[in-house]
């Protein structure tokens, strides 16, 4: 009998251990490391905090009018009506019909438009059905009547409550984009 | 009046048929009947049907109007009461705005260049697809009383890993107190059971007095001793050498971020691609994390949940409200438009590998064409963002050993492909093949 107790005291008493060891784990903080000093280098990370500017991060903002290395034409249509009117009646797409390539449009489009657009774009995409966003219209709206410059403006600038894509999408992009969305406008209007 | 007209032919052709059968009175009944519902539908249909209104102002309107707010354009709750109110402007008036207003600003009229004015130029889509049925159900829509929202319950005051903190603690005191009350109920069984026996006078067996006790018979067997202490010895080496191998992996790491994101709402309820926010993914090495202008894509538009997401977000103690209320902080947004005050959110890292270690997104999302979830775990279904794998070299390599080189549709591989398959003899080559295992492809 006494020896039952004394074993089934000391279980208890390792079970609470084994406990109260587990609990202590805490996902909230990182691991303790070897040797940190090998794993964080002296050079900067991306957006790591610094003090070298007055902001408090790395990584800055390049400086105005810096242009990226490579053929790169500045995109010089302001964003205004003026600008948009400007880009719907005279921008013309710089791929010819060789270069549009519906496939790697179609890829980029459903990713960045046709979540809002719906990927057939008719104005029904996930987040209209879940009534999430609203008044997104259909690429066949009379009254919008998008052409080839006003859909590269609409992608460059965006629009109203429509943002921008020029940081997701390169330049290249944008228009295989544009060449998609205006071959879902044909299919549509059919 | 299409509708009104259907309504009287379906009467009427009903009406015919009955001819028949039916007497004088019968018919003059009907034909009454017909007259009336004709007419009746004939009323509501100048009115305008809010029903029908609500669908086309989603669809046409919403992404400009909101009906208690402004957004970009002024929100139009009882939009044609006020015009008449403010300025004695008609119906008139709102058609011809609503089917082209640039035209009825060029036109000079007043209102429309000082409202055009107001929102700095901006202009109004026109609309000459609506016809005057439908502008009536548009305007008898803006006209209906404003619902009261559903009030839900939450408690903001708790975050989510505080109560579950909280949570846990309470089943560990729980369980302490149950340990407890074992070992007492224990206690007192034994004695009660010892006084039973006392009082019937059966001598309780007690080893001590007539036999060693039992550790010391334990420390007299040295063979006994040797086994238990090799096998204590094994144990803690188990558990130290586990201990040792999972420093500085961080798998399961779950910090609290900033800014209450949910990836569950995002990528999994709503279907949003994760290369819509993480789209550096697709082309660099790292996957990034979005810059609040592309939360702002959306987030002009949503400053408020659903009821229903709000009250999902009560089970996790979080007021989803109040964190849009951040994001809209750090972007310096104030409901209509950027103040220029922003400050950048401290978002904290999960996954990071050491430096000496080289992993680039696109070769493996693009060009191996594996899904995200296969490293990072069921990311749709996190309310919390945590690491799903060890990230430790053996992780790298094993898959590296298993997986095969997406070699279809890929010209740069089609030269190394049959060289290397020629040589070791199979069709399909695996990373490891392709030496995926060099030090030097890992480690620079
Ligand atoms: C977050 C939802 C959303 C996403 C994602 C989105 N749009 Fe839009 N889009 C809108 C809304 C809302 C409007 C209506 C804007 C307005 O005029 O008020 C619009 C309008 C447009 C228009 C018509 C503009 C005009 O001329 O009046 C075009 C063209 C367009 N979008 C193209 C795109 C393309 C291409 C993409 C992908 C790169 C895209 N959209 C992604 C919401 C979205
Ligand atoms: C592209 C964005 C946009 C869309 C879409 C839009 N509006 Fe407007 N609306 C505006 C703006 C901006 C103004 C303010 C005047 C201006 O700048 O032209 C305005 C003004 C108005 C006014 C005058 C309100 C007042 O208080 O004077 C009415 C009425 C109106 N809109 C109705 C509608 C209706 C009805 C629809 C849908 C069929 C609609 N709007 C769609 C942008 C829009
Ligand atoms: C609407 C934008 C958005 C979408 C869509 C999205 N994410 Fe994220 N993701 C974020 C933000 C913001 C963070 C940083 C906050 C956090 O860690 O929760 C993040 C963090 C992450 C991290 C952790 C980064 C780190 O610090 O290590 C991973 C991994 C990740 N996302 C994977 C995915 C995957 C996989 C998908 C698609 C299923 C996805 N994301 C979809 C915005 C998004
Ligand atoms: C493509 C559209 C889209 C983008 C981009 C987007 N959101 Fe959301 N967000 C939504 C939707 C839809 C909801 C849910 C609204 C509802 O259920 O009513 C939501 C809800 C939220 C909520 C409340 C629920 C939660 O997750 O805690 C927060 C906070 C939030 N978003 C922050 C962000 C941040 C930060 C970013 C940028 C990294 C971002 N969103 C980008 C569409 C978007
Ligand atoms: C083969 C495994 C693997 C796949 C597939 C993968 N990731 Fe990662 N991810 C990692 C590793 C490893 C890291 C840590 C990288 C580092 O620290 O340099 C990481 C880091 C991240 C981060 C943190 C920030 C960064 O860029 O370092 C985000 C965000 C992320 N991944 C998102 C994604 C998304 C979105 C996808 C799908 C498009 C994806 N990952 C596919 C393994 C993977
Ligand atoms: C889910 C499986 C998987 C995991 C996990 C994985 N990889 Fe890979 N990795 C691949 C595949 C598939 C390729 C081949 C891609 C291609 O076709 O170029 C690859 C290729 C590579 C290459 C280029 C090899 C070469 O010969 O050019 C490097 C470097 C690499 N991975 C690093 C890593 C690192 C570092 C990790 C761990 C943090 C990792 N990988 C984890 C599947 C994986
Ligand atoms: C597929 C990519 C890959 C290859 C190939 C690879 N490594 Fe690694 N190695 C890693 C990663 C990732 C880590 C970081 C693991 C961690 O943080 O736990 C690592 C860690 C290490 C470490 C441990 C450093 C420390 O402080 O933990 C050593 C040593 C190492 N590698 C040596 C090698 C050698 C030697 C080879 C060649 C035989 C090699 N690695 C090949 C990905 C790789």
């Amino acid at each position: 009998m006494h020896i039952n107790m004394k074993i089934a005291t000391k279980y208890i008493v390792a079970l609470v251990l084994l406990v109260s060891f587990v609990s202590c784990q805490n996902n909230s903080r990182p691991n303790y490391q070897y040797m940190p000093n090998m794993y964080e280098s002296v050079g900067y990370e991306t957006y790591q905090e610094s003090d070298a500017f007055k902001n408090g991060v790395e990584a800055q903002l390049p400086a105005e009018g810096s242009i990226p290395r490579g053929d790169f034409m500045p995109f010089e249509i302001e964003n205004t009506n003026e600008g948009f009117a400007y880009a719907k009646a005279n921008l013309k797409s710089p791929l010819d019909s060789l270069q549009v390539d519906y496939t790697e449009g179609k890829i980029l489009y459903d990713i960045y438009c046709g979540i809002c657009h719906g990927n057939k774009g008719d104005g029904k995409g996930k987040l209209v059905q879940r009534e999430k966003i609203l008044g997104v219209p259909s690429y066949d709206d009379v009254g919008r009547a998008i052409t080839t410059g006003s859909i590269y403006h609409v992608i460059y600038y965006g629009k109203n409550t429509m943002g921008s894509y020029a940081n997701q999408l390169n330049e290249t992009e944008r228009w295989q984009v544009v060449a998609y969305v205006e071959k879902l406008k044909a299919d549509l209007e059919k | 009046m299409k509708k009104s007209y259907q309504s009287l032919e379906d009467n009427s052709t009903y009406y015919m048929k009955q001819v028949i059968y039916r007497s004088l009175t019968s018919r003059i009944v009907s034909l009454c009947f017909a007259l009336l519902l004709a007419f009746s539908t004939s009323l509501t249909a100048q009115e305008g049907d809010p029903v029908n209104g609500k669908s086309l102002y989603n669809s046409n309107c919403a992404a400009c109007h909101k009906l208690d707010k402004p957004m970009t354009g002024p929100a139009l709750r009882n939009v044609e009461a006020r015009l008449a109110d403010e300025q004695g402007l008609d119906r008139e008036w709102l058609s011809a705005w609503i089917r082209n207003s640039s035209s009825l600003i060029k036109s000079g009229d007043a209102y429309a260049n000082k409202i055009f004015n107001e929102y700095n130029g901006t202009p109004m889509t026109p609309f000459p697809q609506l016809s005057d049925q439908d502008i009536s159900d548009i305007l008898a829509y803006t006209a209906e009383e404003k619902k009261e929202p559903v009030v839900v319950e939450s408690n903001t005051n708790e975050g989510a890993s505080q109560q579950g903190g909280v949570s846990n603690d309470i089943i560990l005191g729980a369980l302490a107190l149950l340990f407890g009350l074992l070992a007492m109920a224990l206690v007192l069984v034994n004695r009660t059971l010892n006084r039973f026996a006392k009082a019937k006078d059966i001598e309780v067996f007690t080893a001590q007095e007539k036999r060693t006790p039992l550790w010391k018979a334990f420390v007299q067997n040295q063979f006994l001793v040797l086994v238990t202490a090799i096998i204590f010895l094994l144990a803690s080496g188990y558990f130290v050498y586990g201990y040792f191998m999972q420093v500085g992996v961080d798998q399961g790491y779950e910090p609290v971020q900033p800014i209450h994101y949910s990836h569950r709402i995002h990528a999994g309820d709503n279907g949003i691609d994760c290369k819509y926010c993480h789209s550096s993914a697709r082309v660099s090495k790292t996957s990034g994390i979005p810059s609040l202008n592309v939360c702002m894509n959306c987030h002009k538009s949503i400053s408020e949940v659903a009821p229903e997401t709000l009250a999902e977000g009560t089970e996790y103690g979080v007021d989803y409200n109040a964190e849009i209320q951040k994001l809209y902080d750090a972007v310096g947004w104030d409901g209509t438009g950027y103040t220029g005050d922003s400050k950048p959110v401290k978002w904290i890292r999960i996954h990071n590998l050491p430096d000496f270690a080289y992993f680039n997104h696109s070769q493996h999302v693009e060009v191996g064409g594996i899904e995200c979830q296969t490293c990072h775990g069921p990311v749709e279904e996190m309310e919390i963002m945590y690491q799903n794998a060890p990230l430790t070299m053996g992780w790298c390599i094993n898959c590296h050993r298993e997986t095969n080189v997406k070699v279809k549709d890929n010209e740069y591989y089609t030269k190394i492909h049959e060289e290397l398959s020629k040589k070791y003899g199979v069709e399909q080559l695996t990373v490891a093949q392709m030496g995926g295992l060099e030090c030097g492809k890992c480690h620079y």
